[in-house]
This record gives structure tokens, C-alpha cells and sequence, in this order.
């Protein structure tokens, strides 16, 4: 039984597909078309309470959240292809240490940003130019501390590729691409290697190829 | 070795941690950061968190931030003793991830945003934003509705067991019910989410943190 993904065109779903390509996992998708308001649907509520994408389904076995999916699918199949937790316990204690920083310092301020910049405009609501200002500002300070890890570190959570990076591939594509603020990336000399190192990556590629952002 | 836990015992990320060690039953040692003059944003904190957040551990050589993070870490590291608070397979870990999850996204930042306009920026002298106070609650009570339906089905978040998903909403519940005046009423007026709440502060290591916190 295949796995199936709900949502492929939008970021978040992004995160469990590039894990899926990288744990080289079969998987199906399932279009949730957000502009429509899809998400909100009943039916998909049944499957997902708080009306969010990804849902993944595996035969009976529903789960939401992509970083509790992402973490789900890197245990399960961790003898086969990238091994995204580290080798140690430890390790995997900075993989969750820099995961969580993804989701809990990242995460807010490039949500606000692409919310305002990308999606006000198709959703036809008002652009709050105060909070762009704003949460540009946040990521700026949050992106000069990856500067300073990624000075010491290859990656986040130490000399190994992790969730913990690849958590950060969906929206930082929109930054550079679609927002169009490379500039955040290409001005800081660490994180810019790294962003070149994890973006080129072959899943990532892949998965922006099979499954475009809406309007990309 | 003692892990010390830097943070403030009455701060509630630290709290997390500091339920989930004594679950555990893992010898802690608190560091007091005092947030009122701000030293958390101090070079020195800041060496040790570069977020200036509490709260951080130290263990030896091994320093992890981020409560949800370091809970994860010991209870992964301690999964032979005490409660199974990462639950007893893959896929029931999954699902307490999924629910700490929730609570990191669709919890937290409405309850923080809540204290920080009914009460962080009162004492401050400043004057707190009602309308989105009132805003939040009014989400809050769109979460604790879909709390409640989960809960008609399961005993505790996660399953039938005790686990990180519940222990990570104990903090910010425990000001909901005392502190942020006014608010109680979004557990008790929903029998699930009452009768779970009254199941988990009522646990050992809990009362234990309440004593330790002076409350």
C-alpha cells in the first residue's frame, strides 16, 4: 500500500514528499486546492481538524503535522536511503534542537511573509505592508544566527544533512524564488552555501519539478 | 551527572522540561535566568541560546535548546523507565508528535499571545490590546472545541496513555486555570477537556513542580 500526501502544490506538504524522495518511499498524491478553500471543506476535516495540509494516509494509519509525518517516515525507514536522524541518540537530540528552531523561530515570520506577499493578492484581502516589514526584519535576525552556526557546522544539526535542514526547503524556495528576496540568502556567506548544498539536492529538485507552487 | 536546566522554575517552557525530567525521574539541577531584567538576552545566555529563549540544558558535554526538543531527547534516552511518554510503538509515537505538534502551532502562540495582552503587559505599565485578546480567545475556544472532540475518544491525547502531547500542554493550561484571570472557563465548561485536565495536573511529578515552583 502506497502512501498518500495531501496538498503536493503548497509548502508543507513539501516537507513530507522531499523526505519520502530522500527515504526513497513510494507515495501517491492527493490535490487540496487551498484558494478554493478546500481545506476548510467538512470532508477534509474529518481528516485534518484544524483544516491545515498535509495529511498523509498509509492503508489505515492517518497522521497530520509534516514535521511529526517527517519524523514518523525517517525512523521507520532508517536502513534505507539518507539517513536524516543521526547516528546517536545525541545527534538526534540536535536534529530536534534545530527542527524546532525551524518551526518555532523560522517558521512564523517567512509563514507571515509568504501569506501577505504571495497569497493576499490571489486571495483578494488586504496586504499588511506592516507586517512584511516586520517579519522580514524577525527573519533577518533569525537568519544571522544560522550564519554563525553554519559558520562552525556544515549543516544545522552538525557535519550531516538532517530533517532538521530539509525543513526549511519548502518556504526558503519561495523566499528566494517567488518572494524574491534572495538577497536574505546570497548576503550571508554560510548560509548561502548552504542553501545552494541542500537546494540542489536531487530530491529537491525533484519534488519541485513533479509538484509546481501554485501560480509558480 | 545532574542536568542543569537553565530558565526560570516558574517560566513555562522550562516547565516542560522540568515535568518531563521528573516523570523520568532524572536528577535536575535549575538555573535561575531572570527574564524581568532581561538577562536572557545577555552575551552570555545568548552563547547558550542564540534565540535569548529559555529554556537550555546542559548535560555534561551535550547542550540542546528548545523544550520540545530536549523532552523528545530524554524521553527517547529514558524510554526503559517510568511513564512511555513517547508512547509504545513507531506509529504511537508518530501520533504524539503529531500532537505536540498541534500544540507548538495552533495552541501556543494564541494562549501566549493571550497572557502577554491580559497580564505580561498590564505589569509592565503598558496597556494590553483587548480586541485581540478577545480574538485569540475566541480561536481558543475553536482549539479547545476540537480538544474536546478528540478527547470523547481518547483518554489522552495521544491514545490511552499518559504522554509528551498532554505533558506539553500542562504549563500553559496551569496559567489558563489560575493566572490569566477569566479564562478557566474554556477547560472546565467542556467535560473531556476537564476531566483529561484534572487527569494530568493530578500526577505526581506535576504536584511535585508545583511545590518546587512555590505555587
Amino acid at each position: 500500500m502506497v502512501v498518500k500526501v495531501y496538498g503536493p502544490a503548497f509548502a508543507s506538504p513539501k516537507r513530507v514528499l522531499v523526505c519520502l524522495v530522500e527515504k526513497e518511499v513510494e507515495f501517491e498524491t492527493v490535490p487540496v486546492d487551498l484558494i478554493k478553500g478546500e481545506h476548510k471543506h467538512p470532508d477534509y476535516l474529518k481528516l485534518q481538524p484544524f483544516g491545515t495540509v498535509p495529511v498523509t494516509q498509509d492503508g489505515d494509519y492517518t497522521l497530520f503535522e509534516s514535521r511529526a509525518i517527517i519524523r514518523y517516515y525517517a525512523e521507520k525507514y532508517k536502513s534505507q536511503g539518507t539517513d536524516l536522524l543521526g547516528k546517536t541518540i545525541e545527534e538526534r537530540g540536535q536534529v530536534e534542537n534545530w527542527l524546532e528552531v525551524e518551526a518555532q523561530n523560522f517558521h512564523p515570520p517567512v509563514f507571515n511573509l509568504t501569506f501577505q506577499i504571495m497569497f493576499t493578492p490571489i486571495l483578494g484581502i488586504p496586504t499588511d505592508e506592516k507586517l512584511i516589514k516586520e517579519s522580514e526584519e524577525k527573519l533577518d535576525k533569525v537568519f544571522d544566527v544560522y550564519e554563525e552556526r553554519l559558520s562552525k557546522n556544515k549543516y544545522l544539526a552538525g557535519d550531516f544533512f538532517s530533517l532538521a535542514d530539509l525543513s526549511h526547503l519548502p518556504f526558503t524556495q519561495y523566499l528566494v524564488c517567488q518572494m524574491g528576496k534572495e538577497y536574505m540568502i546570497r548576503d550571508r556567506k554560510h548560509v548561502s552555501a548552504w542553501w545552494d548544498d541542500i537546494s540542489n539536492r536531487p530530491s529537491w529538485k525533484k519534488v519541485l519539478e513533479l509538484y509546481p507552487a501554485p501560480g509558480a | 551527572m545532574v542536568v542543569k536546566v537553565y530558565g526560570p522554575v516558574r517560566a513555562a517552557c522550562p516547565q516542560g522540561v522540568l515535568a518531563c525530567l521528573l516523570e523520568k525521574d532524572v536528577e535536575f539541577e535549575i538555573v535561575h535566568v531572570d527574564l524581568d531584567s532581561g538577562e536572557q538576552k545577555k552575551p552570555h545566555f545568548l552563547l547558550r541560546q542564540p534565540f535569548g529563549q529559555v529554556p537550555a540544558i546542559e548535560d555534561g558535554d551535550l547542550k540542546l535548546f528548545e523544550s520540545r526538543a530536549i523532552i523528545r531527547y530524554y524521553a527517547a534516552k529514558y524510554e526503559d523507565r517510568g511513564p512511555k511518554l513517547l508512547g509504545k510503538s513507531l506509529e504511537e509515537r508518530a501520533v504524539v508528535d503529531q500532537w505536540v505538534e498541534v500544540e507548538a502551532h495552533n495552541f501556543n502562540d494564541l494562549f501566549y499571545t493571550l497572557v502577554l495582552q491580559l497580564v505580561i503587559l498590564p505589569r509592565m505599565g503598558q496597556p494590553g490590546d483587548l480586541a485581540l485578546a478577545r480574538s485569540c480567545e475566541q480561536k481558543l475556544e475553536k482549539v479547545f472545541d476540537i480538544y474536546e472532540q478528540r478527547l470523547s475518544n481518547s483518554t489522552y491525547l495521544a491514545g490511552d496513555s499518559f504522554t509528551l502531547a498532554d505533558l506539553t500542554h500542562l504549563p500553559a493550561i496551569r496559567y489558563l486555570m489560575t493566572d490569566a484571570g477569566g479564562l478557566a472557563h474554556l477547560v472546565t465548561q467542556r467535560k473531556h477537556v476537564n476531566a483529561w485536565w484534572q487527569a494530568i495536573s493530578t500526577r505526581s511529578a506535576w504536584k511535585k513542580l508545583m511545590n518546587l515552583a512555590n505555587y
